[in-house]
């Protein structure tokens, strides 16, 4: 029976009001009128037996099975949509189309993956909302579930079905997915929320509108709530656009479904919805088919916490964050190709409608993000014993040798600060402990903001001993992507020195407090900290330091954010396993293990010293400004442990180098007894590694290739650097040629003991699509595997994706967004980034082999080459910082120009358009060394547009 | 500047006229850059140069025949051409490139074309009894006929542009010709603001800039919708055509240069693309070559922008040119905002004076060499089996021989 709401006398008397369903207007944008249609569907009673009432309601809704039936294309299965409030099919305009646009492709690649068929989507109006009945009764949430399914009956809709919510249509959705198991294939989620944290206040802008004397004006009286609704778009929604939105609730008689729709959400636990929210709620633990949550986190009303809360439920599903969408993330982002491509990838095409079985199935059939993948990389790679990297920590927990040496351990602190393997041990131990005691949790996500030093290696230790997952991202993101990146990990607990504490209160993040030093009460309360190092300590000492179990090898153990050079910064993914691995990584490589010493001049691989089990040395820095190291610094951590091996920055590399002459005799005799050392993060030249090289006679230089996603891929010595350097040849890929591109690029060595290395081929517009091969010669996307890359991105499901594209079934590869070639020796040479290609009428020219050439020239200090023009016909240009730098931003003089020019066609490369000097390149903050390409592609083609002459 | 390649224009309406635009066939506009010295000025000179000139521009079509007759031999069928406009700087390059290929070729203008192993045959274009004479028994035509001016009786473009174009089309039909080639210029299609690698846009009358725009895109319309299973019409856009002998372009950038009176407008950075006048005769031989082709890559009833393919910065090329000539480049610089607005109250000022030759600056011209002209050359090269044969460098080096020897 329908019980009279309560709600519904909060609402104006025009919420009561009748009126049939009709059919949108025509000429909306992007609404194909022949997919509307109306549907008559009787009404069944919500008590058990669930007979029929004898009332019909009449449904708006877009459908495009008549139109796949009609040309007779076989349909995978239904995507069914349900809109929230107050919008109404219409959001789903674009899913609709592009299903439709995938039928007409069928028979090829369309985003239905492969299959010969096409989804279905069927996107409802709900009753009393859009072009639906006013049915004139109040439908609490209950009600609207029971409508769905009345619907479902009406049109016998068959298996498999895929729901896809939006707002509260998500409950709604999710009520119908959790009602029909039979037919459930999938889920898919644009922002909702099934749940309300006791822990969390409601919304503000919900606690506004439900406020009694607020509710019935703002939802129904007046389109204030509409209105607001709509604003929420990134960009701004087109007045045509918000107009379509608007057109069913042009007057108070037909909003009253907006008003009852508010009036309904189950903020108290006496709300006649919060039995069916919460029976909904609970019973998502038991789905297990494959679930899609595609979120704006710009929502005001449906933050990120609503999608931890149901992630928390379904931990299966795959997530992507939009960063820098909204509410309307429908409108923000182009979720319907992103769904489409889902549905191809997740849930198999042809499921057939039997339960239970098939979706499971269906769930496998491509990457799980923890997999067992190891166990089908082919090699040795598979038969490394997993060693956690805590391993030496328990080996070594009564040894007195040294573990770590922080040269500069503080103001306060009189000399070197040595710590024992005993007492590295035992204050790890103790932290962790004490974390257990503070609430943290194996799974917890603990964001470190503290610099590098025994702090910093101390607390990374005991956090991935008890299971919870470190969060790294450095401040070379700037402030800004930093809050993002820290934001978007949604850590639980933030463990910091003064000033990442402070940013973190400054900013809002989210998460726990913990110092890593004792303020003043005050300050400690400003910062809102509950906890310091020291306490924790004490407490882990008291519980006499027990604990819990240690987590999996396949546990995720880490997220590292990458630089953000491109795009919002992503977060990387490890695994215990994988980065165990990339200890191994280099033990192998470097030798680094059991009793080695090392100068950690290079935080990512510094931190893993204890992991390795050697002794390692912070030098006396600004770790902040690696600028800052200099070479009696660095032959001062070598005497302090005698240290064989030194990792070092390109930047720290530098000023090394620079300040050589303040070096001692005994400087230099400690120097002499490095074995190896390297610079990592970015290339450096030959000359300055040389340079480094003399300075420690006795050791191999060596420069790694990698990136966050995987750190250590490939390694050169100074020597291999020395060898490669033959004259290189610009690389011209011509698609009408036999020839493959001639080499080019810089050096990057042979791939390290467990990696592979493959090149996807650049088809003629740029694109890597090639099948994954080691051939040499040929120009492509660098692609890599080994135990040690990356698991996956955090909450980017399609980027994810895109990054393992076309990688062997069962195996972990990684996409690095760099292009490049192997040649025959099997060394791998870098050529660019694929965002930087440029594509010519003559063929596709990767960036940095000209641009060698430019920099041989003797007045060129560092040059980049950027396309200009339209892909597919653009023309290069040269963009150089004179040895002599420039003042201003102009043309190259007619001497310069000339030589810039012929150093390209010298080589047989491809003509330059022109030649531009500018005062400074752009470079990335992080290293300050890699030049964006992108931006200076932009800036270069105003200027030769015809545009202001500013600086890139 | 945009208007490439010009040629000839014919009834002039006074014989001292009638020189100065006989010779000058080239791309009369670019002269610009200064607000000063203008046509007339730069036009006097300029009828005493073709003579000087004319072996100049022989030589590189001297340079050339091993590779045009190759490709004659293979494909081109021996063709009677009526070339108009032939004594223009362009159109003589054009006729002199079709007898190389073996073609037997007539030139039709109001004066000698000087061409070696072609016919002359005089007259106007708009005089349609004498076209309709002369071109009796040809197979093709290659249409290089206009009436070149940034300014001037607009009656007369019409009558020349479009009149001639119309007279021209018709004999052409009665004649039994089942080729024609209409050169154009990419001024038809794209006016004002920077074009950054396009193809060719269909000729617009409605929007393109100045009477010599619209009277030729009007044509270009004309003589495209003239194409049939008959009679097969290609129109190719040459833009900005120069090479030893220009007396237009080149001479006036570099007498300028002499004077001291040659600025920058703006920074000079905005890339222009442009075609050597043996690219431009060998992609019309080309046109010429492949208009009867069908089917994908067919060519009739299509516009065709022609380039180098090399664009330069503007300040590089009048630059390049002024080197070549032994004369200093610009050194100094007139912002093109004030170019821009120079050019719209000297064009006003233009329009009460008439009868007198073009003003110096329009803000046409202005923005022309103050924003990026350069075209996406795919499907040009593809379609007409064509690729530039001389280098903006190497072009710049054949200008720079042509003066020494001059």
């Amino acid at each position: 029976m329908i019980s009279v709401s309560r709600t519904s006398r909060r609402l104006p008397r025009a919420a009561s009001l009748r009126a049939p369903a009709a059919l949108p207007p025509t000429g909306l944008p992007g609404l194909v009128p022949e997919f509307s249609r109306l549907v008559e569907v009787p009404e069944t009673s919500l008590a058990a037996t669930g007979s029929t009432l004898a009332v019909t309601r009449t449904w708006h809704l877009l459908d495009n099975g008549p139109e796949l039936l009609s040309q007779g294309t076989p349909i995978l299965g239904t995507v069914l949509c349900v809109h929230g409030n107050p919008t109404w099919s219409y959001l789903w305009r674009d899913l609709v189309a592009q299903a439709t646009d995938a039928a007409a492709l069928a028979t090829g690649t369309g985003p239905g993956a492969g299959a010969p068929g096409a989804w279905r989507v069927i996107a409802v109006d709900q009753l009393d909302m859009g072009f639906s009945e006013r049915t004139g009764v109040a439908r609490p949430l209950a009600r609207r579930v029971r409508d769905l399914a009345d619907l479902t009956d009406a049109l016998g809709l068959e298996g498999p079905v895929v729901t896809f919510g939006h707002d509260w249509g998500g409950s709604i959705s999710l009520g119908w997915a959790v009602d029909h198991p039979e037919l459930l294939a999938g889920i898919m989620l644009l922002n909702t929320a099934v749940h309300q944290p006791a822990a969390f206040p409601v919304p503000a802008p919900l606690r506004l509108a439900l406020r009694r004397s607020v509710l019935g004006t703002a939802t129904v009286a007046t389109p204030a709530f509409l209105a607001t609704t709509l604003a929420l778009a990134h960009p701004s929604l087109a007045p045509d656009v918000k107009a379509a939105y608007r057109a069913p609730y042009r007057s108070a008689a037909r909003r009253g479904g907006i008003g009852a729709f508010v009036a309904d959400i189950p903020v108290a636990l006496t709300h006649e919805s919060r039995p069916e929210l919460d029976r909904v709620a609970e019973a998502l633990r038991a789905l297990t088919v494959p679930a899609l949550m595609l979120w704006g986190p710009r929502d005001p009303i449906f933050s990120d916490r609503y999608l931890d809360d149901l992630v928390e439920r379904m931990p299966h599903a795959d997530v992507h964050r939009f960063e820098g969408s909204g509410h309307l993330v429908m409108e923000d982002s182009p979720y319907a190709a992103m769904a489409l491509g889902w549905l191809g990838a997740r849930v198999a095409p042809g499921v057939p409608t039997a339960p239970a079985a098939p979706t499971e199935a269906a769930a496998v059939a491509t990457t799980a993000p923890v997999t067992g993948a190891e166990a089908s990389v082919a090699g040795d790679p598979a038969a490394i014993a997993y060693r956690p990297l805590w391993h030496y920590l328990d080996e070594l927990q009564g040894s007195d040798e040294t573990a770590l040496v922080d040269m500069n351990p503080g103001a306060a602190a009189t000399g070197p600060r040595v710590v024992t393997w005993r007492l590295l041990s035992r204050r790890v131990r103790q932290i962790a402990a004490g974390l257990v005691s503070i609430g943290v949790k194996p799974g917890d996500r603990v964001s470190l903001l503290v610099p590098p030093g025994a702090d910093l290696t101390a607390v990374l230790y005991a956090c991935v001993r008890i299971g919870a997952i470190v969060v790294v991202a450095d401040a070379g993101l700037g402030l800004k992507g930093l809050t993002r990146a820290v934001r978007g990990a949604r850590p639980d607990h933030v463990i910091g020195a003064a000033p990442g504490l402070m940013a973190a209160r400054a900013l809002g993040w989210p998460g726990q407090k913990i110092a890593t030093a004792r303020f003043p009460a005050a300050v400690a309360r400003s910062l809102g900290v509950k906890h310091t190092l020291a306490s924790l300590i004490a407490r882990g000492r008291a519980t006499g330091a027990v604990l819990p179990p240690e987590p999996a090898p396949t546990d995720v153990a880490a997220v590292l954010f990458t630089s953000g050079s491109t795009g919002p910064a992503k977060g990387v993914v490890y695994t215990h396993d994988q980065l165990s691995k990339v200890s191994y990584a280099l033990f192998t490589q470097y030798g680094v293990g059991r009793g080695t010493g090392l100068v950690a001049g290079f935080a990512p691989f510094a931190l893993l010293g204890p992991a390795l089990g050697a002794r390692s040395v912070t030098p006396d820095m600004d770790v902040t400004s690696p600028k800052t190291l200099t070479a009696t610094a660095v032959a001062a951590a070598v005497a302090a442990i005698d240290a064989t091996v030194v990792f070092l920055s390109p930047a720290a590399l530098a000023n090394v180098v620079a300040t050589a002459d303040a070096l001692s005799a005994a400087d230099h005799a400690a120097l002499a007894g490095v074995r190896s050392f390297l610079s990592a993060g970015a290339p450096v030249s030959e000359p300055l590694l040389a340079a480094a090289a003399h300075l420690m006679p006795g050791a191999t230089a060596h420069t790694p290739y990698g990136m966050t996603e995987g750190l250590l891929m490939a390694d050169i010595t100074l020597e291999g650097i020395r060898e490669a350097s033959a004259p290189a040849v610009i690389p011209v890929t011509d698609a009408a040629s036999e020839s493959p591109a001639a080499p080019g690029g810089v050096c990057v060595g042979t791939a390290t003991a467990t990696t592979r290395i493959r090149i996807s081929a650049l088809d003629a517009a740029g694109l890597a699509v090639g099948e994954l091969s080691e051939a040499s010669g040929v120009t492509g996307e660098i692609v890599v595997s080994a135990p040690h890359v990356k698991d996956h991105y955090d909450r980017l499901w399609s980027t994810d994706a895109a990054s393992k594209r076309g990688a062997p079934t069962g195996e972990r590869w990684h996409r690095t967004g760099d292009v490049g070639h192997l040649d025959e020796a099997g060394r791998l040479w870098v050529e660019g980034r694929m965002q930087h290609l440029i594509v010519t009428a003559e063929g596709v020219v990767t960036p940095v082999g000209p641009e060698q050439r430019v920099e041989s020239v003797a007045a060129v200090a560092r040059a980049a080459i950027v396309g200009v023009g339209p892909v597919g016909t653009q023309h290069l240009v040269a963009v150089v910082e004179t040895v002599l730098p420039s003042r201003r931003v102009a043309l190259a003089g007619a001497d310069l120009a000339s030589a810039v020019r012929a150093s390209v066609a010298d080589a047989g490369g491809p003509p330059l358009a022109a030649v531009l000097v500018v005062p400074r390149l752009p470079t990335d903050i992080r290293h300050n060394s890699k030049i964006d390409r992108s931006k200076l592609s932009r800036w270069a083609s105003g200027v030769l547009a015809g545009g202001r002459m500013r600086q890139p | 500047m945009t208007d490439s390649e010009a040629p000839d224009a014919p009834v002039p309406a006074k014989p001292a006229a009638a020189k100065p635009r006989a010779a000058k066939p080239a791309a009369p506009k670019p002269v610009a850059p200064k607000p000063a010295a203008a046509k007339p000025a730069a036009l006097k000179p300029a009828a005493a140069k073709p003579r000087a000139a004319k072996p100049a521009s022989a030589k590189p079509a001297s340079a050339k025949p091993a590779r045009v007759k190759s490709r004659a031999v293979k494909r081109a069928p021996q063709l009677r051409v009526f070339v108009t406009g032939a004594s223009g700087f362009l159109g003589r390059a054009v006729a002199a490139e079709l007898v190389a290929a073996g073609h037997d070729v007539t030139c039709f203008q109001r004066r000698a074309s000087g061409v070696t192993g072609a016919t002359d045959a005089l007259g106007s274009i708009t005089d349609a009894a004498r076209v309709a004479a002369a071109i009796a028994g040809h197979d093709a035509v290659v249409h290089l006929a206009a009436k070149v001016s940034l300014a001037g009786d607009p009656a007369d473009f019409e009558a020349v542009n479009v009149g001639g174009t119309r007279i021209l089309l018709a004999a052409a039909t009665d004649a039994g010709a089942s080729r024609f080639v209409y050169v154009s210029s990419p001024s038809v299609a794209h006016a004002g603001a920077s074009l950054v690698g396009l193809d060719a846009l269909p000729a617009d009358p409605e929007h393109a800039r100045g009477d010599y725009a619209r009277t030729k895109a009007r044509a270009e319309l004309l003589a495209l919708a003239a194409d049939s299973e008959a009679l097969r019409v290609v129109a190719v856009r040459p833009h900005l055509v120069w090479g030893p002998g220009d007396t237009q372009l080149v001479a006036r950038i570099v007498e300028r240069a002499r004077a001291g009176r040659l600025p920058l407008l703006g920074h000079g950075a905005a890339l222009i693309d442009t075609t050597y006048v043996d690219n431009a005769a060998s992609a019309i031989r080309a046109a010429l070559d492949r208009v009867d082709a069908d089917g994908a890559h067919g060519v009739h009833g299509r516009a065709y922008v022609i380039t180098n393919g090399e664009p330069r910065p503007v300040a590089e090329l009048l630059a390049g040119m002024c080197r070549a000539a032994g004369v200093r480049p610009p050194a100094w610089r007139v912002p093109a905002s004030v170019a821009r607005g120079a050019g719209s109250l000297i064009e006003a000022g233009w329009r009460l004076r008439p009868g007198v030759d073009e003003p110096p600056m329009t803000r046409f011209l202005a923005e022309q060499l103050s924003t990026a002209h350069w075209f996406d050359q795919r499907r040009t090269r593809a379609d007409l089996r064509w690729m530039p044969a001389v280098s903006l460098d190497e072009g710049f080096a054949r200008l720079e021989r042509s003066y020494r020897g001059a």
